[in-house]
């Protein structure tokens, strides 16, 4: 493997060689990436898994990480990036320390997370796609998290938070700012 | 032959196709986007529902998708059923919610398949008044401009350029409303064949960047059925012309040649025809430099210079008419065809194999129906682009065979290719370095020249006992290939003359030989030659006239003239041969476009007109001549090659074609290509304006208010205008294609007899030679031991720099890259050479940039010359390379191969 890595991360393109370099994958990130090949019977089918892995570790998906997974899994960048885009959830912009999965779909919109959304809004000054500017979140829309009895409802990083009111909103991202702010 | 009906009218059709494509061969009319007539269907935008009815009993039918529905014998349909139409009003509708109302400044406007669609199913007002959802669009390079805005997602230009053509850096990307077809970022569209997206989107999100940089509608285009002059392939191309400048170039269909697609070469590579660069004026040295000729002295000057004997230099990038009028002038053993010695010894013998029985040359639409591919030592994607993208898809012929196995029909794209996977018909590539195909073959086998010819004879004496035994280094693969050869319904072997190696053409030669032996039939070698006539041209000269024999003649003083027909001799010739040749003449007449190192030598220049500027014929890689219409006129002071030849000035070039038929042996076939009279309506000339051509009083009025008369052609059946009988049922003389309600380029259905069926009259040309000869084996040569430091010479080429008349155009020359030497890592660390480093060759001066690869073998160089910026006939079989420390002016940049080596990472 280690030879075929060192010849396929070379830049496709002279051309494209002043524009972004890829990174070096992390020795983590690589040991799961082979990990998932062993799984796959085709390295393209490989590449929504290496997206998860390293925006795992790097927390979104830079251009940089893109062309170093496409480059070990020896697949085209512009597939890959058809991939990564197609998934709302496979961050190519950077994201805040926590993401806020945010809930506007049928049973959650009856519920009026509406008015969830102006909260937090108003609280941490983002829309959908916007990161807070002290970069501890980044507010995204998602279709239904399943557990519509209790909309409305909302993730923020691993957590759920159910039934959730106006007020609640502001406990919650209390909690999380006291939390951030321990963890520095 | 099955039955269907179609709206109560019953047609004998094709079962094995779907109902779209039969309904178009029929001549009906039915909106589609995403089927292509030479991609098949995916059923992706839902644009050709009809309505399919079980039985004559059934008056409800259900809405089928004609290109998803096989046309299957029995099948009741109607396209005019109102539900029918219903849905495809709405299909177009939501398909273009967000399309913008840009037509007036769009440049696919006037020959915009959406715009024909929006007609023909009725949705002509727009209800939509919403926020549009908008993109940013991307730099994709020279060639091609991006305005995702217009985007219809009916996945087209992902099918061509990923799914045809082989491309890597464009993909479908993000989801729902806002799918995007674009790069990872922005950056030059890498693939070869990017400029057919340009005519596969059916909408303005890809277009040609330089004919929107000189923008002019299809209607106000001047065209003329035209040919390529890129290379040997001989693609069929419609060149538009206005305001006296050519600008741009589209695919003209030809069955067997290039079907719907051309290479970036012959599409982008025309615009030096508009250069100021090109010459102007007839002239002659005096003193120093060159000065006009006054008209009087013009008409003497042929006459006097003909006086006496002369040697006639033709050349492979010249006509058949222009190179036969010079060996009319010069006397047959006075005619030399130009071609470097080497290339001429080479070619001789491709001509030798194109008459032997044993062997057949395959079109390009026969190399799609191979089934098994050996290409030897030939970088077909930068020699021959167009049969790199046919060789693409020979490999699929296996995919087919999996779906019959399967029942499922072969334009069910989708379909075939989930099935396949990677599975691909064998396709083993012996060659020098990394190519452009390496993704798509089965074996690579990469070594020196000399090695791969080896390869070759083991590959034969395998098939056959008869062929000569020869070493191999790679036993098993030899072994593989030759049984993929054998077992294979139609096996197709590849070499030509760009390796600069004989013996990689003999070896193919045995190779088919022992396929025919055991097969009876006639085995497809297909030998490429680079340039557009060069077989036209070798056929016309005395094969013992070499071209060195006439520079020593020269040098010797034996003949003290010479005419020289647009060709630069140091490019064919080592310079010191040339030199000396051209010192001793005494009066040397140079006629070409543009001033090159041989007309700085003449004593007369004469300006010659550019492919589009004249009718000629040229003969192509498989021997079948086509003829090219002149589209416009030079308004300088050019003429065609032959016509400053002739004594006769005002001679016709189809007199002179009926002439060359008659005299020239080989040749006599090529009075078919010319247009009978009786072919028109009452001997009406054909306009080669489009009845819709507009301005014409005012166009010139900036100049002169008076509308000038319209040039008369006395050379052709075609006319400069827009009078006349349009060629709207003979697709021969027909430029550009148009048809009532069709205004973009999928009116060609209406022209061709069925769906990718030959044009109705339609004409692809005439192959000239006959096959009589019975042939030999040869065997390998001893291998020649290389000087000990010095690698084997390997020739590279570029599609975008190798051939002479395109590297002149300004949009090519910004994808061209510079001399290069390619060599393996360990040679470099032995040569202390690191990437991008300027690099001396044989210490003579030449200079070229170490590109150095990981797929390449070490102890071999690949090399290639730029655009004349090294002399090949200067390298010999080997060369030596030192670190050169003058400051590299020269660089990579343009050069795209996947198999860089980066040392750093
Ligand atoms: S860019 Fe053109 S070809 Fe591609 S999906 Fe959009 S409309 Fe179709
Ligand atoms: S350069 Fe050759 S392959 Fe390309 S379009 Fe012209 S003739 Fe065809
Ligand atoms: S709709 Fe919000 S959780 Fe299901
Ligand atoms: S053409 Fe039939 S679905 Fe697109």
């Amino acid at each position: 493997m280690s030879e075929m890595s060192n010849e396929s991360t070379m830049v496709n393109n002279v051309i494209a060689s002043s524009a972004t370099r890829a990174r070096r994958l992390n020795a983590e990130e690589i040991a799961e990436i082979e990990h998932e090949m062993e799984l796959y019977p085709d390295k393209r089918a490989v590449g929504l898994e290496a997206l998860k892995i390293v925006q795992k570790h790097q927390g979104w998906v830079s251009d940089e990480s893109l062309l170093a997974i496409a480059s070990y899994l020896d697949i085209p960048v512009a597939d890959l990036e058809g991939v990564a885009t197609f998934f709302n959830l496979v961050y190519r912009r950077p994201v805040g320390r926590k993401v806020i999965l945010f809930c506007n779909s049928v049973s959650c919109w009856i519920m009026g997370c509406d008015s969830i959304k102006e909260q937090i809004e108003h609280r941490l000054g983002i829309d959908f796609g916007e990161t807070s500017e002290d970069g501890d979140f980044t507010l995204v829309p998602v279709p239904c998290l399943g557990d519509c009895d209790r909309a409305p409802v909302m993730m923020v990083g691993d957590d759920l938070h159910r039934n959730l009111t106006p007020e609640k909103i502001d406990q919650i991202f209390e909690q999380y700012r006291k939390q951030l702010t321990a963890d520095g | 032959m099955a039955k269907i009906v179609v709206d109560g009218v019953e047609y004998e059709v094709n079962p094995d196709n779907n109902l779209l494509q039969e309904c178009l061969s029929q001549g009906l009319d039915l909106p589609y986007f995403c089927w292509h007539p030479c991609m098949g269907s995916v059923g992706a935008c839902r644009q050709c529902a009809v309505k399919q009815y079980r039985d004559e009993e059934d008056k409800d039918g259900i809405l089928v998708m004609a290109c998803m529905t096989a046309a299957s014998d029995g099948a009741i349909i109607s396209i005019e059923d109102s539900q029918a139409k219903d849905m495809r009003e709405r299909v177009i509708e939501s398909l273009m919610i967000s399309h913008p109302h840009d037509c007036p400044v769009c440049e696919e406007g006037g020959e915009c398949h959406l715009q024909d669609m929006t007609l023909m199913s009725g949705h002509n007002y727009r209800r939509y008044d919403k926020k549009k959802v908008t993109h940013r669009n991307q730099y994709l390079g020279p060639f091609i401009n991006h305005e995702m805005n217009r985007c219809i997602t009916c996945y087209r230009c992902v099918r061509f350029y990923d799914d045809y053509a082989g491309g890597t850096d464009l993909a479908a990307q993000a989801a729902h409303h806002h799918v995007y077809f674009g790069r990872h970022q922005d950056g030059v569209l890498e693939n070869e064949f990017s400029g057919n997206l340009v005519e596969v989107c059916p909408t303005g999100v890809f277009t040609d960047k330089v004919f929107s940089d000189h923008y002019t509608r299809k209607w106000d285009l001047q065209s003329a059925p035209s040919v390529c002059t890129g290379c040997a392939v001989g693609c069929n191309t419609t060149p538009g012309e206005r305001y006296r400048s050519l600008r741009r170039i589209v695919n003209r269909y030809n069955s067997e040649v290039n079907g719907y697609f051309l290479c970036d070469r012959g599409r982008f590579g025309f615009d030096y025809v508009n250069s100021d660069e090109r010459l102007q004026a007839a002239s002659k040295r005096v003193g120093g430099g060159l000065q006009a000729f006054d008209e009087a002295a013009l008409s003497g000057l042929l006459t006097e210079f003909a006086d006496g004997e002369m040697i006639g230099i033709g050349s492979p990038r010249a006509s058949n008419e222009s190179n036969f009028a010079l060996r009319c002038l010069v006397g047959e053993q006075n005619f030399y065809s130009g071609l470097a010695d080497d290339e001429q010894e080479a070619t001789q013998l491709v001509l030798e194999m194109a008459r032997d029985q044993a062997f057949h040359s395959p079109s390009i639409r026969e190399i799609e129906s191979c089934d098994a591919v050996v290409v030897l030592g030939e970088d077909v994607t930068n020699t021959a682009p167009r049969v790199a993208l046919a060789l693409r898809q020979a490999v699929r012929n296996r995919s087919l065979d999996l779906a019959a196995d399967c029942n499922i029909p072969a334009w069910q794209d989708a379909a075939v290719r989930e099935l396949a996977q990677n599975e691909r018909s064998p396709l083993a590539l012996l060659s020098s370095y990394a190519s452009r195909l390496d993704d798509v073959a089965s074996d690579c086998v990469i070594d020196s020249p000399a090695a791969l010819a080896q390869q070759g004879f083991a590959i034969a004496s395998e098939l056959s006992n008869q062929a000569a035994a020869a070493e191999s280094d790679h036993g098993d693969t030899v072994k593989r290939i030759a049984q993929q050869l054998k077992a294979a319904k139609r096996p197709l072997i590849i070499a030509g003359t760009s390796a600069g190696s004989i013996a990689l053409i003999q070896a193919a030669a045995n190779i088919a030989r022992a396929l025919h032996e055991s097969r009876g039939a006639a085995i497809d070698l297909c030998l490429l030659v680079p340039e557009v006539n060069t077989l036209g041209v070798s056929l016309l000269a005395n094969p013992d006239n070499r071209l060195g024999s006439a520079l020593s003649r020269l040098a010797a003083g034996e003949v003290k003239k010479a005419v020289v027909l647009e060709n630069d001799l140091y490019r064919r010739a080592p310079r010191a041969a040339v030199d000396s040749a051209l010192a001793k003449a005494e009066q040397l007449l140079v006629i070409d476009q543009f001033e090159t190192a041989t007309t700085d030598q003449a004593d007369i220049v004469l300006p010659s007109t550019a492919f589009s500027e004249h009718e000629a014929t040229y003969v192509n890689y498989e021997g079948r001549a086509q003829l090219s219409f002149q589209v416009h006129r030079n308004y300088r002071g050019a003429r065609p090659g032959w016509r400053w030849l002739m004594e006769d000035a005002d001679g016709n070039v189809e007199d002179l074609i009926n002439r060359c038929a008659e005299e020239a042996t080989a040749f006599a076939k090529l009075d078919d290509l010319l247009p009978a009279a009786g072919d028109f309506v009452a001997s009406m000339k054909i306009p080669r304006q489009s009845h819709r051509y507009s301005g014409r009083t005012a166009m010139r009025s900036n100049v002169n208010v008076h509308e000038p008369k319209q040039p008369i052609d006395d050379q052709s059946v075609l006319a400069f205008s827009m009078e006349g009988i349009p060629a709207s049922k003979d697709a021969r003389l027909m430029g550009a294609a148009w048809s009532p309600g069709w205004n973009s380029n999928q009116s060609i259905s209406k022209f061709q007899d069925e769906v990718n069926g030959e044009l109705k009259q339609g004409d692809t040309g005439t192959l000239l030679l006959e096959r009589s000869g019975s042939g030999q084996w040869y065997s390998a040569p001893a291998q020649a031991a290389t000087p000990a430091g010095e690698l084997q010479v390997a020739p590279a080429y570029q599609i975008f720099g190798s051939d002479e008349l395109s590297a002149r155009s300004p949009t090519i020359r910004q994808r061209m890259t510079d001399a290069y030497v390619s060599i393996a890592p360990k040679d470099a660390e032995r040569l202390g050479l690191k990437q991008g480093d300027a690099v001396s060759l044989n210490g003579n001066g030449s200079l070229a940039t170490a590109c150095i690869r990981t797929r390449i073998k070490p102890g071999t160089a690949a090399v290639y010359c730029g655009d004349g910026q090294i002399n090949p006939h200067e390298i010999g079989d080997s060369v030596a390379l030192t670190k050169s420390d003058v400051a590299g002016e020269r660089s990579l940049s343009g050069l795209i191969v996947s198999d860089l080596y980066e040392e750093d990472y």
